[in-house]
Formats: C-alpha cells, sequence, structure tokens
C-alpha cells in the first residue's frame, strides 16, 4: 500500500511537470513578455524604457528556458522557466504582478474558501442521496416521473439563475440575510447560509439522477431479492442494504472534489463577495494577473492529482475486494 | 457583379462550418434513414413524445440560429459613394456598408433600429426612470415618451392578431404534412390527419406532441412579432436596444458554442482514443499521459489561461480583421476552439475504453488475421461499434456548454463585448437588480431562452441515451423500470 502511494505520487511528477510546461508555453511562448508588458501598460504611447522596467520588476526580463550569459547550473536556473514554473513544486509563488506574495495570499484566503466549501460539500452529499433515496422508493410512480422531471429541469438552470435569484429573493424581498460579505469566527455564518444552500440547489439535479441510476442498478441485485424474501420491510431493504451497496460508487465518485474544496467555487464566491481562493482566482482574471493564474492553475493540479488517489485508496478502503499494485 | 444588386453575402467563418456542420447532420440522417437498424433505433427516439416536443423546439432554436448564420453587406447608396470617390474616370465602384448584417436582422430590422434612450419595461409606453423637464418654464419630473412611441393599437388586440396569424401558419403547415402522407402513402385525408394529431399508436413516431409544441411556439411567437411592431415587447436594455431582439441574436451564440466545439473535440477523441485503445503499449501511454495532464488542470482555469492569451493576441494583431463582425466571429470560433480543446479528455477516455474491450472480440481478431489493415480495422469495424457512445456524449455535451458559455461570460472570458449572447445579456443586466423598482425583464428573458433550450436539449439528449444505451436507466422513460418493479412486486 504504501509503496503504491509512493509509487503514485512519483508520476504525478511528471504530470505536473506537464502542466508546467502547457502553462509556460500558453504564457510565455504564444505571447512574449513583451507583448504582455504593452497589455498592461496600455497598447499606445508605451516607451521600451517603461516595458524594461515593468519586465524587471517582474522578473520576466530573463531568457526564457537557457541564460547563456550565466555559468554552470544558472544557465538553467537563471531563466523564467526556472523562476516561474519549476519553483512552484517548492510551493514557491513569487509575487503577483501587482507585486503581492502569492503564497500569502492563498494561505489567507484558504479559510473562507473553506468555510464555505466543506459545508456544501457534506450538506450536499446528504440531501441528494437522499433525494434520491425517496425517489427510488417511490420507483414507477407518478412521484418518480415527477422527481426526475425536476431533476432535468433543476439541471436545464442556469447555475447564475440560481445565484441571482436567490440573492434577489432571500436577501433583497425577504431581508432574511445580507447579500454579501464575509466576517471571521462564528459571524461568518449568516454570510454563508445562503450561498452554501444555493450551491447545494443548484447541484441537486444532476447529481441526484446519476445517484437514483445507481441505486436502480443495485435493487435488481440478488442480495435485494434475498433480503426481500426474508420479510424486511421496503424501507429496511432501502436504507440498510441498498444504500451502503450503493455508496461505494458514490463515495468513490465523490471523493475526487474533496481536495479541490481548497479552490473554492468561482462563482459563488465572487457573487457573495467571499475573500476566498475562487474570488482571487475571478479578480486575477480580470485583471489579467497571470502570475497569479499560472499559480492557482499549479495549486488545482496538486490537488486533482491528489484527489484520483484518494479515489483509488477509497476504494481499497470501502470495497475489500479491489486491491492496489 | 451587376449593377442591380444592392447586397452582397458575407461568410464569416463561423457561418460555413455551422452550414458544414447542418450539411453533415442533414447527409448523416439521409445514411441513418438507409440503414435498418439506425432507422429502428432512431424510430425509438421519436415514439417519445417528449422526445419529440423538444425536437420541435429545437428546430425552431435551429431555424432562428441559421437564419442568423447568412450574413449580408447592404451597398450604399451611389450618392454617398459620389462624394468619397471624386476623381474617378473609370466606371463607379460599389462601395458596400462597413455594417454586416444578417437575415434575421433584416426581417427583424424594425426591432434592431427602433432605440430607445435607456431601459422600457416590457408593453411600456414611457421609459423606465423619470427625468426632469421644462414645461412651460415650470420644472416637472415625469416619465419622459419612447423615441418610437407605440402606435394606437393596444396590446390586446395586438394579442389577438397575433394569435390568429400563428394559429393560421400552423395549420398551414399542418396541411403540407397532410399533403405530404397523401401523396407518399395514398391516404385519406382523415388517416393523415390522425396520423399526424391522433393519438399516437404503438410503435409510431409521436407527432402529436411535435405538432402540438410547434403551435404553442407559433401562438407565442404570432403575439410576439405582432406586438413587437409597435412596442418593446420585453422592453429596451440599457442602451435603449429591443431585449426581444437580443434574445433572439444570442440564440446563434448559444448554438454554435454547444455545435462547433463538437468539431474540435470529435477529431481529438476519436483519433486519439481509438489509437490509444487499439494500438496500445507505447501510443497508450503517451496519449494517456497527454490526456491525464490536460485533465489535470481546472477545466475554467485552462480556459481562462487560454482565452487570456487569444485575447492578447487578437488586441495585438488588429490588420487580421477587416470589419468588427469578423474579428468578434474570430473571437467565438477561438472560444469554441478552446473549450473543445479542453473538453475532448472525457470522451477519448470512454472511447479508449471501450476500443480496449472491442480489440479483443472475435470479429476484430478474424479480420486481423485475414490481413487487413489496422487503419482498415479501426474505421470499418471498430469505429462504427463506437458511434452511439459518440453520439450521447454529443447531444449530452451540448447543453453543458450552452450553460458554460453563460458562466464564462460572467467570468469575463466569454464571448466578445460585440456579440450577443445570454451570457453578456445576464451579466449586464445582474447589478440592475438592485435598483428601485427592479428592472427585471432582461435577465427573465435571456434566462427563460436559454432554459427553454437547455431543457429541450437534455430531454433529447435522455431519449437518445435511452434508445442508443439499453444499460442505462436514469431517465423518464418508465417502461424497464416497470418491469423491474413487477419482478419484486
Amino acid at each position: 500500500m504504501i509503496a503504491y502511494i509512493v509509487r503514485r505520487l512519483l508520476y504525478a511528477i511528471p504530470i505536473l511537470l506537464g502542466v508546467n510546461l502547457i502553462t509556460f508555453a500558453l504564457f510565455f511562448l504564444v505571447n512574449s513578455p513583451d507583448d504582455m508588458a504593452r497589455m498592461q501598460l496600455g497598447v499606445k504611447r508605451v516607451t521600451p524604457e517603461a516595458i524594461q522596467q515593468w519586465k524587471a520588476e517582474r522578473g520576466y526580463d530573463k531568457p526564457l528556458v537557457w541564460n547563456e550569459a550565466a555559468s554552470g547550473f544558472h544557465k538553467m536556473s537563471e531563466t523564467i522557466f526556472f523562476d516561474k514554473s519549476l519553483r512552484m513544486f517548492a510551493l514557491d509563488f513569487g509575487r503577483s504582478d501587482d507585486g503581492r506574495d502569492i503564497g500569502l495570499e492563498i494561505r489567507s484566503r484558504m479559510v473562507p474558501s473553506l468555510a464555505i466549501a466543506v459545508p456544501t460539500f457534506f450538506l450536499s452529499l446528504f440531501v441528494t442521496v437522499s433525494f434520491a433515496l425517496l425517489l427510488v422508493f417511490f420507483r414507477a410512480t407518478v412521484l418518480d416521473t415527477a422527481g426526475v422531471v425536476l431533476c432535468v429541469a433543476a439541471m436545464s438552470i442556469s447555475g447564475l439563475f440560481y445565484i441571482i435569484g436567490g440573492q434577489y429573493v432571500v436577501s433583497k424581498v425577504w431581508n432574511l440575510v445580507p447579500i454579501s460579505g464575509y466576517a471571521s469566527g462564528l459571524d461568518a455564518t449568516r454570510f454563508l447560509i445562503l450561498p452554501v444552500i444555493i450551491s447545494m440547489l443548484a447541484g441537486l439535479g444532476s447529481s441526484a439522477r446519476w445517484y437514483r441510476a445507481i441505486f436502480l442498478e443495485e435493487i435488481n441485485r440478488d442480495y435485494v431479492r434475498t433480503a426481500r424474501a426474508k420479510g424486511l420491510s421496503e424501507l429496511r431493504v432501502l436504507f440498510r442494504h441498498v444504500l451502503k451497496n450503493a455508496l461505494i460508487p458514490i463515495l468513490t465518485g465523490v471523493v475526487v472534489v474533496i481536495p479541490t474544496l481548497f479552490m473554492g467555487s468561482l462563482l459563488i464566491e465572487s457573487f457573495f463577495g467571499i475573500p476566498g481562493l475562487g474570488s482571487y482566482t475571478i479578480d486575477a482574471i480580470g485583471s489579467q494577473d497571470f502570475a497569479v493564474v499560472r499559480a492557482m492553475v499549479f495549486i488545482g493540479s496538486v490537488l486533482y492529482i491528489l484527489g484520483l488517489l484518494l479515489t483509488d485508496i477509497s476504494y481499497t478502503l470501502v470495497d475489500p475486494r479491489v486491491r492496489l499494485q | 457583379m451587376n449593377e442591380t444588386t444592392t447586397f452582397r453575402l458575407v461568410w464569416l467563418w463561423s457561418d460555413i462550418l455551422i452550414w458544414l456542420l447542418f450539411a453533415c447532420c442533414v447527409m448523416g440522417g439521409v445514411w441513418a434513414a438507409r440503414d435498418e437498424t439506425m432507422r429502428q433505433t432512431w424510430r425509438k427516439v421519436g415514439q417519445s413524445a417528449l422526445a419529440m416536443a423538444s425536437a420541435a423546439l429545437l428546430t425552431c432554436y435551429l431555424t432562428i440560429g441559421l437564419l442568423d448564420s447568412i450574413h449580408l453587406q447592404f451597398r450604399l447608396p451611389n450618392h454617398a459613394v459620389a462624394q468619397q470617390v471624386k476623381s474617378d474616370t473609370l466606371a463607379p465602384e460599389i462601395h458596400y456598408s462597413p455594417e454586416v448584417l444578417s437575415v434575421l436582422d433584416v426581417i427583424a430590422s424594425g426591432l434592431r433600429e427602433r432605440r430607445e434612450k435607456t431601459y422600457s419595461a416590457p408593453y411600456a409606453a414611457h421609459l423606465f426612470a423619470k427625468e426632469t423637464r421644462e414645461v412651460n418654464g415650470v420644472q416637472t419630473r415625469e416619465f419622459p415618451a419612447l423615441r418610437h412611441a407605440p402606435q394606437a393599437a393596444d396590446a390586446a388586440s395586438l394579442t389577438a392578431i397575433g394569435l390568429a396569424k400563428g394559429a393560421v401558419v400552423w395549420m398551414g403547415l399542418c396541411g403540407i404534412f397532410v399533403l405530404y402522407r397523401i401523396a407518399r402513402y395514398a391516404q385519406s385525408v382523415r388517416s393523415a390527419l390522425n396520423a399526424l394529431l391522433g393519438k399516437p399508436q404503438a410503435k409510431a413516431l409521436a407527432w402529436r406532441s411535435f405538432m402540438l409544441t410547434l403551435l404553442i411556439v407559433f401562438l407565442f411567437a404570432g403575439v410576439l412579432c405582432q406586438s413587437s411592431g409597435g412596442l418593446h415587447v420585453f422592453g429596451t436594455d440599457k442602451v435603449g436596444q429591443d431585449v426581444f431582439y437580443l434574445t433572439l441574436k444570442s440564440i446563434r451564440t448559444a448554438l454554435l458554442i454547444g455545435t462547433l466545439t463538437t468539431l474540435v473535440t470529435l477529431p481529438l477523441a476519436i483519433l486519439l482514443g481509438l489509437v490509444a485503445g487499439y494500438r496500445g503499449g507505447w501510443w497508450d501511454d503517451v496519449i494517456q499521459y497527454v490526456y491525464t495532464v490536460l485533465n489535470s488542470i481546472p477545466g475554467v482555469l485552462l480556459i481562462a489561461a487560454m482565452v487570456l492569451m487569444m485575447q492578447v493576441i487578437i488586441n495585438m494583431h488588429p490588420e487580421w480583421f477587416e470589419t468588427a463582425a469578423q474579428r468578434s466571429d474570430a473571437r467565438l470560433l477561438a472560444l469554441c476552439f478552446i473549450l473543445g480543446l479542453t473538453s475532448w479528455t472525457g470522451l477519448c477516455r470512454l472511447l479508449r475504453a471501450e476500443t480496449l474491450k472491442l480489440r479483443e472480440l472475435e470479429y476484430v481478431q478474424a479480420a486481423r488475421a485475414f490481413g487487413v489493415s489496422d487503419l482498415a480495422i479501426m474505421w470499418r469495424h471498430i469505429l462504427p461499434n463506437l458511434f452511439h457512445i459518440i453520439l450521447i456524449a454529443l447531444v449530452m455535451d451540448f447543453s453543458g456548454l450552452v450553460l458554460s458559455e453563460a458562466v464564462l461570460s460572467y467570468i469575463g472570458i466569454g464571448v466578445d463585448a460585440n456579440t450577443t449572447s445570454f451570457g453578456s445579456m445576464i451579466n449586464a443586466a445582474r447589478l440592475e437588480l438592485s435598483r428601485e423598482p427592479v428592472v427585471w425583464w432582461i435577465l427573465v428573458a435571456a434566462f427563460v431562452f436559454m432554459f427553454m433550450l437547455v431543457l429541450a436539449a437534455n430531454v433529447l439528449a435522455d431519449a437518445v441515451r435511452d434508445a442508443f444505451d439499453p444499460r442505462w436507466q436514469g431517465g423518464v422513460g418508465r417502461t424497464r423500470l416497470k418491469r423491474a418493479a413487477k419482478v419484486l412486486a
């Protein structure tokens, strides 16, 4: 098991290197640093000196991948690729284009992101699984059909509608919670209730339908028939037998997103003014701060790979038949 | 080009691609109609009343989108040209307006040209906000009348006329259908009508729900079109554009993003998936590596990074584009391209897994033993058996792409500012909800039209999946479930 994990972690290195290569190519080869400087400083009326200064301030004035002027190892290390891409492996993200320390920013913004993502994760898992079980309990009746139709309709609605509509009705018309904002400590709850519920609702349709399909597949198995033959009630069969077995695909499917909870949600955070990583990313995209976008791409990939690893491990934990080699 | 032509056709790249795609679909339809199994499977889709209803709705959307994909440039009147060209001895040159219009723009030119100053509510006769005006030296605050004041006809009579027109068009369509059936199958009028509007018999296509959906759409369309002759049925936006017109224009963008993306996704996914699954070994390792890398970058961020870079390129090279329309068209296509580049991995993985399975089947091994080349085996023996996966993935992706366009536009990495889309409408209007009273109509129009499009696509996708993938049981169709329930009872 440990050997497997180590091997998987080693396997992650070439993938992360690939991610780095892609972002490097995107940010430095497709457009030269000169182009970026001109973009940032405004296309017209820009002097070569201003471009030089902009590049020097941000460390973009080095050669891209190979420094002829330096000696020995510094031929490699005194380059943009080393500075901006390889250093990320040491979780050194450098400074954003407006001069702030990205690492510090990320650490301080992680808490609000988690404060919203973790409750959302558990609440939506609980609600969707219960809803799907309810649909399966009433399977092949009008209620089931209505439920599925509701799910299809719910997943056809734009996520923006849930957010905008929810903010409008709950915060503006009913005046129940603040429209947006954030506070530290327990005070944060009143800011978090609405975003958590809205993101739960926005994901309800598609996942409930998917879980329902899993449950339905499970319900035709032999052990279910045996349980019924023993005279167990339908509710008991569903909640004790079907749920337990169906949880295997559900949990393993869900584990992959756990690490990415750190990243927060782009839309929810920016609409509700929560100072998390999601809104950080959006702001960076809006102000074309490429250093931050690069850092977030790297972190996102690390977390995703971690999620894949956790998924494989969770398979062995919940299903002893699966062996990792 | 002779003297009398008043316009010339302009083919934007996206127009060409969407018409090409449409032609491919038509050809695919003809091919599927010849193949017995395909025809049977498609009939299964058509037997579902819900699927037929959404097919009707999608047809309407498609018609609008295609009308909006034929672009023209009008010729400038001669006297305007004469002023520009002073000293030419040759025949007067023909000049065209720099404005590129689509057929839909021309049809709806009334809507396009009747611009107000700013917001006005649906069916309103005055602007939304009061303005201070001086009347006889006394300053009053009042609602200014619309620039293009509604005609005297009241909304009720317009609605009635519109309903009637919609119904007439619908009946005309029914008539064409009936005539076709009479000519083709030598049916009596009564049985032809019955096939069209009666309760569908077992195994018959659900034409009734198709036609009823069309009736509803036509009635609404009749009312909207009739009333928008003098009124702004969905109100106007911040700069006074008619919201109904904007909504219609958004349809093309949504359809383009939902379909053109597949032009990038499909070749990549099919080619790489087939090769990885069939050749295995070294090929497989490399391809798996590539899609794991792409997959591990969070989708939105990868799209954002690519779009940001694309914006820099387009801003640095303004000389590439002659007209503003071409420029926003290039941005739209680039967005499709980027969405495609980031979304082929899922399908590729599915196809690889399926190819791995198919490769070991006896008929493929027999073909190999006969010495059929690898390419021929992949093309003739494996690809046709992957068809259902590809088709299901396509129809399932469509709705997701339409929805993601709105989100991307909100983040600021969506379509060009000149391109109307549901996302840009929502984005422009979302802050106005904090006004008092609320400017709600833009959001509602965009959300409702987007919802109907996505819902229809989702329902159709479900029906297609039901028909092509017998193992799937998540849809609304309940036949299999009923059987299962009976077994259990």
